[in-house]
């Protein structure tokens, strides 16, 4: 049944193309059928597959002569990354209501793109993973360069190129992989299951790695990341913070980490303190951290806050992969989750609820606006969303931070400063942009009536809940995630990194 | 020497007979009963006439199972030979019908007996085991080339095109006759596999090294390869454009597959070896260097061309570069990798011309600006264009993508743990991302600009929305469903046993 999420999501595209022009605004009610139906589809999985253990959805032969098939199967962590999809993609219809510039197109390229999504969580076949990772990369560019802002040909062709060239390397390692272990299928099982000689694995681990890290936002391939988030239109900055950032990362676990388990290992010698490709990756998604919230802590542009502090976000995600111990790697998959769920928010809010309304991002013009005011609601989400992603306790960031920064304690206890001070940070940028945007009109009781902005509509209410929901859902019972990811953890898909040390 | 069995030798070519006859059929309506018709319907009908007996000939290919060698390899009909024979009557069927609403010339009978005869040139071309024979039909087809390039006589461009094409054609078909006068006098024959058996096992001579890259060299000018590539950007752009089309499709197939069989068959025992530790003359190196060249120079190159046609032809040169990695490699598995490429890049090449000659013949150039806010005007063309372009760049799931994946593989899977051959990888997969740049230039200016002012929807005319759509069909379902033709390729070459 999962399956359906791809086929129905690409099923809405088509029927949008055939959508007659004078029925465009269909276009809406099509997009938020198909987005609700993939969610429950996403739902019921989630709800009945509780084992969090490898599930066939399809299996069936497509390329006989080089043997790949059409495979798709979903474990814990593939699931809980579908329902986040699945939560973003009806969310992302919502705060997308107002577009009205070639509406059916916009709808079309969205349904594309998280069709393409689906099937990179879904994909078992690295083949098929990597045909549906590369359809991701052509409508982000479309969503972009037509319905964006601030510079968006410029922000659509830099992220294209970057993730383009991201996945050339991780073409380059699939392909040598599959060659050397006799071109016989390209599933993953079979892949991980080979045992390639160190000293390709000892190239070819940081050549994925970096190829899907180049997605995640690893520093320093990170800068297509904040200007592609800025120039994006809302429902595009939800999606590439929410759910395409997440694509790197579960790339760089799902592929890098469990083909090439031994280039993980220690190289033997040590250059400016590092030993091995895990000690580099640790450090520069520690940079990442403190980076992106530093940057962030300076921007003028409120989007650009929010760009950076997903940066920051997904260093946590990255770092959370390299402690190689289980509550390091769970943490990592619940912060992608929960990462996803309040980027989505916070662009939501930026995007939808004040510039679309106030058409300036500017953190010093906002403020004499007197958002708090006039904008009452937009102030409340953010200042949750904000909370949340501070990661005060109740909210998904405490959780999955917590067990991230356990995981560094464990392996990486030299590191748990800079993670310290990064955290810190974190509270730091989020409360100046709130309070420079919602809180920073004068004191006076304002003689000149308040600027009137069109009032939150209900779409966006509906969708700022959800989102919030499932964030507090998350913070309080993250159990409900940990039961799936632990024994995906345990499958004999990750031996090889377990093998490796954890 | 057994004596020489005429009967068999015209049983074989009875498929090139074939399009021979249509050739001069058409002349015959066009110069007897449409005489008097408006250009619009001499051009249906020749094209007609034409499609129908390239399909006959098709048929007559399907039927033939045949597998027989004549006067050592003069002709030769094999399962192999028959599928990229189709192929090239299939192409040969689409620049037809796309040149049915050309307007360029009241010449039509000429244009198509002219397009008719190259195809022949080309069938020949690919039967053949036998230098003679090879270049022979390699002038048959360039000749016809020439004057196709040049055949709007109203245009100064596509006379400067035919010069350009000519010119450096007769240099390097003479570049291309010293090096197989050199193999004849080396080896005493004219056929492949004699050659192959008297260079075999001895040490490269200097006189065999001059024959090898003079060989290069001709074949490397048909192909568009770089540095023997400066004709194309021109012809492409002053060629009409059916002619442009049959040059960038069908004349690509028939070279690419030939070179091969020559350089596998005739040079078998000279291929020598690139590795940087253990260097030897032979064919591979030259090829190793001709493809990065290519591969460089054609991409980067095409970023900053303006007119769509010139990026296309730099975009053949990048690609030749790309399909220049299965010579290096030459198994069974790189020969059937190369004429999977060559396949699916002739249709999305096709493609793009049919496009632009729906284009062209409203906007009156070929110029990338101009093609502003296309989709709006035009929507059907522009999604065909995007799927072509796209193809082209290589994204999935177009066949594009699946060439290059299977392009790669077979190259890997060599040898695997070669350096050289992974680095040559790593070079072509580097450039192909350059390469989304450029496409996306294009479909940047489609999709994204707006308009000029003066919005006009864009008529086209139904056979060309047929043709194109149909070939865009094509190269999703050859993405989507590669087996379809890969299973056919892998099963006529074990057939063949080349």
């Amino acid at each position: 049944m999962l399956a359906w999420t791809i086929y129905i999501s690409f099923l809405g595209a088509l029927a949008l193309f055939f959508l007659p022009s004078r029925r465009a605004a269909w276009a809406r009610i099509v997009a938020l059928l198909t987005t609700l139906v993939t969610f429950a589809i996403t739902l019921t999985a989630f709800i009945q597959h509780r084992t969090g253990e490898m599930l066939t959805v399809v299996n069936v032969p497509w390329i006989p002569s080089l043997g790949i098939s059409f495979n798709l199967k979903a474990d814990g962590i593939s699931l809980t990354l579908l329902l986040l999809t699945g939560i973003i993609g009806v969310c992302g219809v919502l705060f997308s209501w107002n577009i009205e510039q070639r509406i059916k197109e916009f709808f079309g390229f969205y349904l594309v793109l998280i069709g393409a999504v689906y099937g990179v969580f879904l994909s078992y076949d690295l083949f098929l993973l990597f045909v549906f990772y590369e359809i991701v990369v052509i409508p982000k560019y479309f969503l972009i360069a037509i319905w964006g802002s601030t510079r968006r040909e410029y922000a659509a062709m830099k992220l294209v190129l970057y993730s383009f060239i991201g996945s050339a390397m991780v073409l380059v390692g699939l392909l040598a992989a599959y060659v050397l272990a006799g071109s016989k299928s390209m599933a993953l099982g079979y892949l991980a299951g080979y045992a390639y000689p160190l000293h390709f694995q000892m190239w070819a681990f940081p050549l994925v790695f970096v190829g899907f890290g180049i997605l995640a936002g690893l520093w320093p391939f990170h800068t297509w990341a904040p200007t592609g988030h800025v120039a994006a239109p809302t429902a595009a900055s939800m999606l590439l913070a929410g759910v395409v950032m997440k694509l790197g990362a579960y790339g760089c676990l799902r592929v890098a980490m469990t083909l090439f388990p031994l280039g993980m290992s220690p190289w033997g010698f040590h250059v400016v303190g590092l030993g091995s490709w895990r000690d580099v990756f640790a450090v520069l998604a520690v940079i990442g951290i403190l980076y992106g919230a530093l940057v962030a802590l300076v921007q003028k542009d409120f989007k650009f806050v929010i760009g950076y502090s997903s940066i920051s976000h997904m260093g946590f995600i990255l770092l959370g992969l390299m402690t190689l111990n289980q509550i390091g790697i769970s943490g990592a998959v619940v912060q992608m989750v929960s990462h996803g769920i309040l980027a989505g928010l916070l662009f939501a809010v930026v995007g939808r609820m004040v510039y679309s309304r106030t058409h300036t991002r500017d953190l010093p013009a906002l403020g004499p606006m007197h958002l708090n005011k006039v904008i009452p609601f937009a102030a409340v989400t953010f200042v949750i969303a904000g909370m949340a992603s501070m990661g005060l306790p109740g909210f998904s960031g405490f959780v999955a931070e917590l067990m991230i920064v356990v995981g560094v304690w464990r392996s990486y206890p030299s590191l748990i400063v800079f993670v310290g001070i990064g955290l810190v940070a974190g509270v730091a940028y989020i409360w100046r942009a709130m309070q420079q945007a919602f809180f920073a009109g004068a004191d006076t009781e304002s003689t000149e009536p308040l600027p009137p902005l069109p009032p939150i509509s209900f779409p966006e209410r509906i969708g700022a809940a959800i989102l919030i929901c499932a964030s507090v859902v998350v913070g309080t019972f993250p159990q409900l995630f940990l039961n799936v990811i632990h024994p995906a953890l345990e499958s004999p898909l990750f031996q090889g990194l377990r093998k490796g040390g954890w | 020497m057994n004596v020489t069995n005429y009967g068999q030798l015209l049983g074989l070519a009875w498929p090139e007979i074939i399009v021979t006859v249509t050739a001069l059929l058409v002349v015959a309506a066009d110069l007897t009963f449409f005489r008097k018709s408006r250009i619009r319907i001499r051009f249906a009908a020749a094209a007609a006439i034409g499609s129908i007996g390239c399909a006959v000939a098709i048929l007559k290919l399907l039927l033939a199972s045949t597998q027989a060698t004549v006067l050592d390899g003069v002709l030769v009909a094999n399962p192999l030979t028959h599928l990229v024979q189709i192929a090239l009557l299939t192409l040969t069927i689409v620049t037809l019908l796309l040149s049915v609403d050309s307007t360029f010339t009241e010449h039509v009978s000429e244009f198509v007996l002219l397009l008719l005869l190259a195809t022949v040139g080309m069938m020949f071309l690919v039967g053949s085991q036998d230098l003679l024979v090879i270049f022979i039909s390699l002038e048959l087809l360039s000749l016809s080339l020439y004057i196709l390039a040049g055949f709007d006589k109203r245009s100064p461009r596509s006379s400067e095109a035919a010069l350009k094409y000519f010119l450096f054609g007769g240099m390097s078909a003479a570049f291309m006759l010293f090096g197989f006068s050199l193999l004849y006098g080396f080896s005493n024959s004219t056929s492949l596999t004699h050659i192959a058996s008297a260079i075999h096992g001895q040490p490269l001579s200097p006189l065999l090294i001059i024959a090898i890259v003079m060989t290069v060299i001709g074949f490397g000018f048909k192909v568009a390869a770089a540095p023997f590539h400066f004709w194309a950007p021109d012809v492409y752009q002053g060629a009409p454009l059916p002619s442009a089309a049959f040059i960038a499709s069908g004349s690509k197939v028939a070279s690419f597959f030939i070179f091969f069989q020559v350089l596998v068959l005739g040079f078998a025992g000279a291929e020598g070896s690139a590795t940087l530790f253990h260097f030897q003359s032979g064919w591979v190196p030259v090829l190793v260097v001709v493809a990065v060249v290519s591969m460089l120079l054609g991409n980067l190159v095409a970023i900053v061309q303006s007119s769509l046609r010139r990026l296309l032809a730099y975009s053949a040169v990048a690609h030749a570069g790309y399909m220049l990695l299965a010579y290096v490699t030459h198994t069974q598995q790189s020969l059937a990798a190369l004429l999977y490429y060559v396949a699916t890049y002739s249709l999305a090449t096709l493609g793009v011309l049919g496009v632009l000659a729906v284009t062209e013949k409203q906007l009156g150039n070929d110029k990338i600006s101009d093609l502003a806010g296309l989709s709006r005007r035009a929507p059907f063309i522009s999604f065909c264009l995007a799927i072509f372009l796209l193809s082209l760049a290589g994204i999935p799931p177009l066949s594009g993508f699946f060439a290059k994946f299977l392009l790669f593989t077979a190259v890997l899977a060599a040898s695997p743990g070669s350096k050289l051959l992974l680095w040559l990888v790593i070079v072509a997969i580097a450039m192909s991302a350059v390469s989304l740049f450029y496409y996306l230039r294009v479909l940047k200016s489609v999709y994204v600009a707006d308009p000029a002012a003066e919005i006009s929807e864009i008529r086209s005319p139904i056979l060309v929305q047929v043709v194109v759509g149909l070939l865009a069909g094509g190269v999703v379902l050859l993405g989507c469903a590669p087996d379809l033709l890969l299973a056919q390729i892998l099963k006529v070459i074990h057939a063949s046993g080349l």
